[in-house]
Formats: structure tokens, C-alpha cells, sequence
């Protein structure tokens, strides 16, 4: 896999999930994503951002273009250092919220992904990782 | 075997690399996989010149062999414009991929000639060996690759054709699905659907699934997200096609269709959209009946 | 902090969303349009975010408690302009908004609200203007 190249920002504020939503849209037009791939691939980042901010405490945004040697993706990577998630499974279940919200950030982002990864741990923060390739 | 020691290789393509380059151009010349009626002479001299130069610049940080490392990129991007022209120009994936085999041979003759310590010298060959079939695979599976992509691309052409959006009237679309609906096919209905609902003002779509030979559950979510996707626009959709089998499995499966108005015909169909839209049709009273054939 | 702009024409209230909102501008629009619907005893309003290139949980979450808090102050909301490639991420997230009623573009909305509001405290067919 070759990294083409990154954009690191932190998930602190408000503020910072519309600039995550605006170097994602950038990114995506760059590879060329068709309008509908743009737009799953924001709304996905919008909601995993907003995830990071109200579950984890605060985090960051990692954007990647990469390329496996065939075709070219977005790789999107929402991390904290927050509390962690004791049930992934549930937390994967469509209306599973434990912030009054719709609990359909995690499922939702998987939806609207190519690829899908998520890995917490109570005490140890969570990172969730989605792609979606240029076909 | 996992040897750590780095490589020397770039710099002896850098010493020896006129000569090498004309060894391995020759040696592609009077073998048959170099395909002299597909490409000319002076595009074969680039080509290899090309990717020796490039090959040279990524053994040149002298580390170890790391096929994943970055410093590879742009030798892979460079076979890859390279396996893509020459699938063009109907090379077969193995003399694409002898292109980069076949300096195997003279790569080894200038590591003979300049080295003497027999335990380096297989360092060496072992280490351009590697490299070399790393490369030469590299293009067999971009060229797997590539056939794989055309034919994604001719069933998305499939798809599209297979999904069109009739007009019935003024505001009332139709369409025919025919065939499965998986959920590719689904992304496809939606996005002609919502096209045409945006370019013709229609407030009523009919989706028609007569042509649809199951329904099962997963068939149920898709027509569902389509209806749903329509009325976010303002459109109301109608399902016409129901048959009667159809009907039974869609209450034994526990599908919900109460948001949605359903009838067994389009016809049917047509009916309820132009009431909604405020038509009707009218029998034409008085006169016999014009005769078939007469305007 | 901006707010976005809402407009008063007749009985009904105009708002168009321009912008990407942050989380809290949205809360905002939500607290403004329902103290201006109060204040101005509006029979209805339209919400045009035919601009709007991402609709992720949070603003539909936004639409669907405006058009539940309006209904309870007897006002009829409607939501224009939805672009397709938005319906159909919005659908693919999950959502539909079922409480919202929704409007291929501000003519037509002005259509459905002028048709429901009419009726004072009567009940439009659901998504479609009966004649």
C-alpha cells in the first residue's frame, strides 16, 4: 500500500468537523470520486468525527490517498484517547446510542464504506478506520 | 532467507548501465516475446532505458529490499503506464512481464564480471533476482487487474441499460426493473431515478416489479431505500407488479410496505398517479369509435 | 456567532441554508425558527437546503425535531431542495425523516404549505397535496 499523502487534524471542537468535512470533499474530488461517492465519504467523516469529539473526548482525523498498487482510495482514520468502547458489537447496532443521539454514527459509516475497521478497548481509546476506493 | 546486508546493485547499474542496457536490448530483440511488429525499436530502447533508470533510483537508498517501501512507487507506477500500453497494443501478460525477466541475464553477467567474493556475489544475485520477480509479477497482476476492471465496467454499462425511466405522463415516471435487484443495481436505480425526478419535476415514480423473480428480504430493503430516496425529494412512489406469490412472501417475511401504496398492475398504477396528480381519463362520448389504422 | 438568516413572507417562514453548519449553528436554527414560528403565530415553514451538499445524523436529526417542535405550535414544515446524491447517502445512513414532510423545490413547497395551511388545523395527505 503507498501513501500519496496525508492530512492530520484534531477533532477538538465543533469547528473542526466541518474542516474534516472539507479536506475529505477535497481530497475526494481530487481522486476523482464520483458525486455520490463524494458524499457518502463526507457524511461518513462527519459522523465518525462527531463520534470522536462526543464519545472520545477529543481526538484526531487522519485523510490518506492511497494506492494498492491497482487503484487508488480514501483512507479515513478517526482516533481518541477517550474511554473506549466496552460492547463493539452493540455499539455496531443501528440505534444504539449511549449520547441521546441516533446511534447510527458507527453503523451508518460502515454502510457508506468500502472497508470498515474498528478496534477499542475500555481505557485505551478507539480507532476506526474506513476506506473507499476509486473504481 | 532473510539477509540484512544492503545492496550494491545501483551502483553497479550505474557503472556498467550503457552496457547493460545494450545487452538487455538485444537480448529482447532475438528472443520472440519482444513482439517486434507491436512496438518499434526506438520505443523498446526508451522503455527499457526508462526502467533501468528507474530501477537503478530505487536500489540507489542501498537498504535492504522492501517491496512495500515508497521508494518503489514510482517504478511501479512506471510498469504500470507501461503494462497498460502494451495490453493496448495486445502484448500477452507474459511478454509483458519477460520485459522485466530478461534482464535478469545481464544484470548477473556484470555482477560475475565485477565481483569476485563468491559469498557476495550471491548476495547479490539473490537480491536482483528478488527484485526482478517482484516486478515481472507485479505487471501479470496489474494486467489481471485491468481485465477484471473492463468487465466491472461493461456490467456497470449493463446496468445502466437495463434501468431506464419512462415518462408515462407529466409528472409520473416508470420504471420496469427487470431482472434481480441486488444492491449495485439499486445504487444505479436510485441514482437515474432521483436524476429524472430532478430534470422532469415528476412527483410520482411507479416501480414496477414484474420483472423481478424474487423478492426476498434483502430485494424488500432495496425497493424501500428507493422509495425512500424519492420522497426525500418529494416524489411518491407506487409499487405495481405485486403478484400474488409475491404478496404472500412479502407478508410471511414481515416486510413492512404500509408507507408505500402497492398494486398488482401498472396500470393500476397509472390510475391512482394521475388522480394524484389531478387527471383522469375520459371516454370519449358520441361517434363510433375511430377504426384501427385511421388517424 | 452567525446565524442563518430566517425570512417571514405571508404566513409562512423562508429559510435557506447556505452554508456547512457546525453542530451548533444548527442548534441555533433550531432554537430561532421555533421562538420565530411562536412570536409569529407563522402557519408554516419551508426549509430550502437545496444547497446543502452533506446531510449527515445531526442535521437530519435538526429537520426532523423542527417539523415535530413547528407541528406542535400548529405549523406545517416542509423541507425543499434535497440534492439526489444527499437522499441517497442520507437513506444509505439510515435515515428517511418520516416525521418530514419534503418538496422537490421552493415552488412546490410554497405549493404543499399553501395547500395544507388553508385548512386551518387540517390534516394534509402525507407528502402529496390532495386536490
Amino acid at each position: 500500500m503507498v501513501l500519496l499523502s496525508t492530512d492530520q487534524l484534531p477533532l477538538e471542537r465543533d469547528e473542526h468537523i466541518v474542516i474534516v468535512r472539507q479536506t475529505v470533499r477535497q481530497r475526494a474530488v481530487e481522486l476523482g470520486f464520483s458525486l455520490v461517492d463524494q458524499t457518502k465519504l463526507v457524511t461518513a467523516a462527519s459522523e465518525l468525527a462527531r463520534n470522536t469529539i462526543q464519545h472520545g473526548g477529543g481526538g484526531t482525523a487522519r485523510i490518506e490517498t492511497v494506492n494498492d498498487g491497482l487503484r487508488r482510495g480514501l483512507r479515513l482514520t478517526f482516533e481518541d484517547r477517550g474511554p473506549g468502547i466496552a460492547d463493539i458489537a452493540l455499539a455496531m447496532k443501528d440505534g444504539y446510542t449511549t449520547a441521546g443521539g441516533l446511534g447510527l454514527g458507527l453503523s451508518g459509516a460502515k454502510r457508506l464504506s468500502n472497508e470498515f475497521a474498528i478496534t477499542s478497548a475500555i481505557g485505551e481509546g478507539t480507532r476506526v478506520t474506513i476506506t473507499r476506493w476509486k473504481l | 532467507m532473510a539477509d540484512t546486508r544492503t545492496t550494491q546493485l545501483s551502483k553497479l547499474i550505474h557503472d556498467r548501465e550503457r552496457d547493460i542496457l545494450t545487452e538487455w536490448i538485444a537480448l529482447q530483440a532475438a528472443s520472440g516475446a519482444s513482439r517486434r511488429d507491436l512496438i518499434s525499436e526506438s520505443d523498446l530502447r526508451q522503455q527499457s532505458a526508462e526502467f533501468l533508470a528507474s530501477l537503478r533510483h530505487a536500489l540507489s537508498d542501498g537498504e535492504r529490499f522492501d517491496p512495500n517501501s515508497r521508494v518503489w512507487a514510482p517504478i511501479r507506477d512506471l510498469l504500470s503506464h507501461l503494462s497498460e500500453s502494451r495490453a493496448r497494443h495486445g502484448f500477452s501478460p507474459s511478454e509483458t512481464a519477460m520485459f522485466v525477466f530478461s534482464l535478469k541475464q545481464p544484470l548477473f553477467a556484470a555482477l560475475q564480471a565485477t565481483i569476485a567474493d563468491r559469498d557476495l556475489l550471491a548476495h547479490e544475485t539473490w537480491t536482483m533476482t528478488t527484485v526482478l520477480d517482484e516486478l515481472g509479477l507485479y505487471t501479470t497482476e496489474l494486467h489481471q487487474k485491468s481485465r477484471e476492471g473492463v468487465i466491472l465496467k461493461q456490467q456497470q454499462e449493463m446496468l445502466e441499460l437495463s434501468t431506464p425511466v419512462v415518462t408515462l405522463w407529466n409528472g409520473v415516471l416508470a420504471l420496469p426493473l427487470i431482472g434481480t435487484l441486488d444492491s449495485a443495481r439499486t445504487q444505479v436505480v436510485m441514482e437515474n431515478l432521483l436524476q429524472r425526478i430532478v430534470e422532469s419535476g415528476a412527483s410520482i415514480a411507479i416501480l414496477d416489479i414484474t420483472g423481478v423473480p424474487t423478492v426476498d428480504t434483502l430485494v424488500a430493503q432495496h425497493l424501500l431505500k428507493t422509495v425512500a430516496a424519492a420522497r426525500l425529494m418529494g416524489a411518491d412512489c407506487i409499487i405495481s407488479g405485486i403478484r400474488p406469490q409475491i404478496a404472500q412472501t412479502i407478508v410471511h417475511l414481515g416486510v413492512d410496505l404500509n408507507t408505500v401504496t402497492t398494486k398488482a398492475t401498472l396500470a393500476d398504477a397509472f390510475a391512482i398517479a394521475l388522480r394524484r396528480v389531478g387527471l383522469g381519463i375520459v371516454k370519449q362520448a358520441a361517434g363510433p369509435a375511430a377504426p384501427a389504422g385511421m388517424p | 456567532m452567525e446565524r442563518i438568516p430566517i425570512l417571514k413572507m405571508g404566513e409562512c417562514l423562508l429559510v435557506s441554508i447556505q452554508v456547512d453548519m457546525h453542530d451548533r449553528l444548527a442548534l441555533q436554527l433550531q432554537d430561532d425558527l421555533t421562538a420565530r414560528i411562536a412570536e409569529t403565530a407563522a402557519r408554516g415553514v419551508l426549509i430550502d437546503i437545496s444547497s446543502l451538499e452533506m446531510v449527515d445524523s445531526f442535521i437530519g436529526r435538526m429537520l426532523g425535531n423542527i417539523a415535530a417542535m413547528s407541528r406542535v405550535l400548529d405549523a406545517q414544515t416542509v423541507v425543499v431542495g434535497m440534492r439526489p446524491a444527499v437522499a441517497i447517502t442520507l437513506v444509505e445512513l439510515g435515515m428517511s425523516l418520516p416525521g418530514v414532510r419534503t418538496a422537490l423545490n421552493v415552488e412546490r413547497g410554497m405549493e404543499l404549505l399553501a395547500a395544507s395551511t388553508a385548512a386551518p388545523g387540517g390534516d394534509v395527505a402525507y407528502g402529496v397535496a390532495v386536490d
